[in-house]
């Protein structure tokens, strides 16, 4: 640990009387349950996917361990293989759709983007809880297929297979639907509150990347998940009345299901990883005490993902019967995604380069961040490449790539940002030796989990198998044991945060030194998050901003 | 950081000591208020275009592979009705532009009653639905699966959709005329004001009903009574339901007479498609189209488009019941009319998916 770091574990000055803030302004279930307060939306929703996030965890040790052998003999394996299909199903639903794409947007961005704003709240404080409660009966609807009979169909629900399975498909497709339109409110609001409703001096270039990161996010949530909503909807339809769009059996096209299913669905890739580089930018730049490098570059190549994500569905169809001209064109723009992606990496990189990186727990999720997310935007290209992908399509190696982004990217990002903002949320200091070692068994058992199934994938090992030949056994239980490790470290992160709760220091107003408007109201926020309008700056200016030891965080000259 | 807090401790909902009622509390002024609800209300109307894109797209598709079978299709569609509604929304989008220059100027009685208007419309256009609707379910054009292919027999003629479909309407309007009896009892302009376009909305409901039947017993009804006495009833035993509440003995008779028949569910008989659901193959035209995986996929598009663009109507009835209660309560000036301003774009919207519709669908041939 660094010495700009240690001071906050310094005692604080307890002369304070009864802090106001938003916490305590009111209380009672009710001042929850119908709150309008985007804070409080904020931590409901944190409570509600980080429980999602727990049993999709579950769901994935639980595909671990049955694979811990080759499963040659069905009677001898942990689960059957219709329960199998049915664990990696509930496990993708549950990580895709009440997981990763409200992860950050709906918890983070909810609590962070008005005050980083410098607005008293989001623009539809109404349509807001809304969401929420549109996300917790999708989570309903969920819970009712995971009590009945389970879905079998894997996260996609590609027809033909999806139409005819006897697994409660329907009531899964209703849950899709309401929870995608939770999420187009949730990006509508963000959009508009970041439109109309930026206080005076806070010009669009003066928004710290995070707002600029979800902006980007809420515009492929607005444009992207309606077409997924009427996709299941005439799924439903499919199976209760049989249209016959997407049945072959009627003249129907099942791929063109596959297009419309992905026409969100790579969109959404994106609204899961943009947040996640958003909370990177803000991290790599308080954490180094270093202005951001290339501000406009990240903040346009937030933009241009969000645009270049709508033309490049195609290339989880490779395999599935276009012509060769589609095909082509999409392997080409697909590699055009990696040029904004690449251009944040070299500017995180550069931002750390020459500052004075603070080595704690946000930074290590960070540092942690930029391997693993280069790894998997790297192997994206093994992907995108046409001949290479026909050997690779439906294999492990699909599987280790999209976890190192999904898993490796925005859940180590998530988890970054849940301890960044930490302070500022509850208003509790945690151990930051515990966070950090939390981080670097986060970062060793993932490696562990995921590099091995690069090299499954290569050398032939199907995803979704339940069953493998027996060469592939050393491989398979070194991902056991990383998944196993990576769990460990999970838990330990979630023990430092609860810890806290109860035995944390209180913290300071500006605990890690940032100079973004969240860092300028108290901690946690009191009920309208500013008294008086604060005066807007330059976001990433630290020149100003100096270590307090009296309060134990940091303050502007 | 104690002095901040301190001040906050005396604050209450409405931040600002001057913000009236219908300004909320975490906008700064009327304007402001004012663009990000007109903001939001556009953006929506972007995930509204966007969900209606994927039929598009299936139309497209399938319309494109298969000409023929849309254009054939096409011609069960009554173009009379399609042409009254859309003539109906477009007036409806009128009375909705008006409605809100009358918001603006402070027009209550006129607002209520443009606000009125574009509800009775909306009620006009969905009972001429119904008939629609239910017409074609007696002929058997059903979407995908359901399709029986008995254009010529007509053998569901006798099942009486209508009649059922006609139930919650009918229920929706003698509340709205037992609330309106209310509102003279206990005369109170208010209430009067809201039951009055309510109640009439559904008349208007069976106005657009009648009005459907007359045009749609001109064209098409020489099948249906031609269907009564041929085919009859042969496939009730495939169905529940209305066959139950059929009376008379010739049911029997005809059951007697032809086999019943079951909807076709099971794939090895779609995949032959000589197989119709027909008592008399030979007498249905066009075997070629005419069955659930031509016809019935037109159908099936048919129905998934005009049915969520008919429950965008029924939303968009909700919501201005809600104008017509803040508008009976004098709710609106020049500051605040926003929400009349919004709903308004929201019903153009409507009214404008509608205009592609009808000519996508109806007027193929």
């Amino acid at each position: 640990m660094s010495a700009v770091t240690s001071p906050i574990t310094a005692p604080v000055t307890t002369e304070e009387k009864v802090e106001h803030h938003y916490l305590n302004h009111s209380s009672g279930f009710l001042s929850w349950a119908l709150t309008l307060d985007h804070k409080r939306i904020g931590m409901m929703y944190l409570a509600g996917i980080l429980f999602a996030f727990f049993l999709g965890g579950v769901f994935a040790l639980a595909i671990r361990f049955h694979l811990w052998n080759p499963n040659k003999d069905p009677d001898l394996a942990l689960f059957t293989n219709q329960t199998y299909n049915r664990i990696f199903t509930l496990h993708g639903a549950i990580m895709v759709f009440l997981f990763i794409i409200p992860s950050v947007p709906a918890a983070l961005g909810n609590f962070l983007l008005p005050i980083m704003l410098g607005t008293k709240d989001v623009a539809f404080p109404r349509l807001n809880l809304s969401s929420f409660y549109l996300w917790v009966i999708g989570f309903i609807f969920f819970s009712f297929t995971l009590a009945t009979s389970g879905i079998d169909t894997g996260w996609t629900f590609y027809t033909p297979y999806s139409i005819e399975t006897t697994s409660s498909v329907t009531p899964a497709t209703f849950g899709v639907f309401i929870l995608g339109f939770s999420s187009i409110f949730t990006g509508l609001n963000f959009i508009v509150t970041i439109n109309t409703m930026r206080p005076p001096g806070m010009t669009w270039f003066r928004m710290p990347l995070f707002l600029w990161a979800v902006y980007a996010t809420s515009i492929i949530q607005v444009l992207a998940t309606p077409v997924l909503g009427i996709t299941v909807l005439l799924l439903a339809m499919e199976r209760l009345i049989g249209i016959g769009i997407f049945d072959p059996a009627l003249n129907g096209d099942p791929v063109t299901f596959q297009h419309f299913f992905w026409f969100y669905s790579h969109p959404a890739v994106y609204i899961m990883i943009l947040p996640a580089m958003g909370i990177i930018s803000e991290l790599m730049s308080v954490h180094s005490h270093k202005g951001i490098f290339g501000y406009r570059m990240i903040a346009y190549s937030s933009i241009a993902i969000a645009l270049f994500g709508f033309l490049v569905w195609g290339h989880h169809m490779f395999t599935a019967g276009m012509s060769d001209i589609t095909t082509i064109v999409f392997s080409a723009l697909t590699f055009t995604v990696s040029i904004p992606s690449a251009i944040k990496v070299f500017n995180w990189v550069g931002t750390m380069y020459q500052g004075t990186v603070a080595i704690n727990t946000p930074m290590v999720y960070a540092l942690s961040f930029l391997f693993l997310f280069t790894i998997g935007g790297l192997t994206g290209l093994f992907l995108g490449a046409l001949s290479v992908d026909m050997h690779l399509h439906d294999t492990y190696f699909v599987v280790a790539h999209f976890h190192y982004v999904m898993m490796g990217g925005t859940l180590v990002a998530f988890v970054g940002g849940l301890f960044h903002w930490w302070p500022k949320m509850t208003g509790k200091m945690f151990n930051d030796a515990a966070g950090i070692l939390s981080g670097v068994i986060v970062f060793i058992g993932f490696n562990l989990t995921f590099l091995p199934q690069f090299v499954l994938g290569t050398r032939g090992m199907p995803r979704r198998y339940a069953s493998y030949v027996e060469e592939f056994q050393e491989l398979h239980r070194l991902s056991t044991i990383g998944a196993a490790t990576l769990g460990v470290g999970l838990l330990v992160a979630g023990i430092v945060l609860l810890h806290s709760l109860f035995y944390g220091k209180k913290a300071p107003k500006n605990p890690w030194g940032g100079a973004t408007l969240e860092w300028e109201c108290s901690s946690p926020p009191p009920h309208d998050n500013f008294s008086s309008p604060p005066s807007v700056g330059d976001p990433y200016d630290f020149s100003k901003i100096e270590y307090d030891g009296k309060s134990g965080g940091y303050v502007k000259k | 950081m104690t002095t901040e807090a301190a001040v906050h401790t005396d604050n209450h909902d409405h931040g600002h000591h001057d913000h009236p009622a219908w300004l909320a509390h975490h906008f700064d002024d009327a304007q402001q208020q004012f663009d990000a609800g007109k903001f939001g209300m556009w953006m929506f109307l972007v995930t509204e275009v966007l969900f209606f894109s994927g039929m598009f797209c299936a139309y497209v598709l399938f319309r494109n592979r298969n000409p023929e079978v849309f254009e054939y299709c096409s011609s069960f569609l009554n173009t009379k009705l399609g042409a009254i509604n859309t003539g109906v929304l477009l007036f409806s989008s009128l009375t909705m532009a008006w409605a809100v220059r009358a918001a603006q100027l402070k027009q209550h009685t006129l607002l209520v009653g443009m606000l009125g208007a574009t509800l009775g419309c909306a009620a006009v256009f969905l009972g001429v639905k119904a008939v629609e609707y239910t017409h074609k379910w007696e002929l058997g054009l059903l979407p995908g699966k359901l399709y029986v292919a008995q254009v010529e027999n007509a053998v569901h003629a006798d099942h009486h959709y209508l009649r059922n479909v006609l139930i919650v309407p009918l229920i929706y309007t003698v509340i709205g005329l037992l609330y309106y009896l209310y509102s003279i009892v206990i005369s109170s302009r208010l209430h009067r004001q809201i039951a009055g376009p309510v109640f009439v909305s559904g008349v208007c409901f069976f106005a657009g009903v009648l009005l459907g039947q007359y045009l749609e017993s001109g064209d098409h009804g020489d099948h249906a009574a031609h269907a009564s006495h041929s085919t009859s009833h042969g496939d009730e035993a495939g169905h529940d339901g209305a066959a139950s509440s059929h009376s008379g003995t010739d049911v029997a008779t005809a059951n007697a007479a032809t086999p019943p028949l079951t909807l076709v569910s099971d794939s090895s008989r779609l995949l032959n498609p000589d197989v119709f659901v027909s008592p008399v193959e030979q007498e249905i035209p066009r075997s070629d189209v005419n069955n659930q995986g031509m016809a019935g996929l037109f159908f099936s598009i048919y129905y998934c488009m005009t049915g969520v663009h008919a429950v965008h109507i029924i939303g968009g009835m909700v919501v201005i019941i809600w104008l017509i209660v803040k508008a009976a309560r004098h709710e609106f000036h020049s500051q605040y009319f926003g929400p009349v301003d919004n709903v308004g774009l929201y019903w153009h919207l409507v009214d404008f998916i509608w205009i592609y519709l009808f000519p996508l669908l109806y007027l193929i041939t």
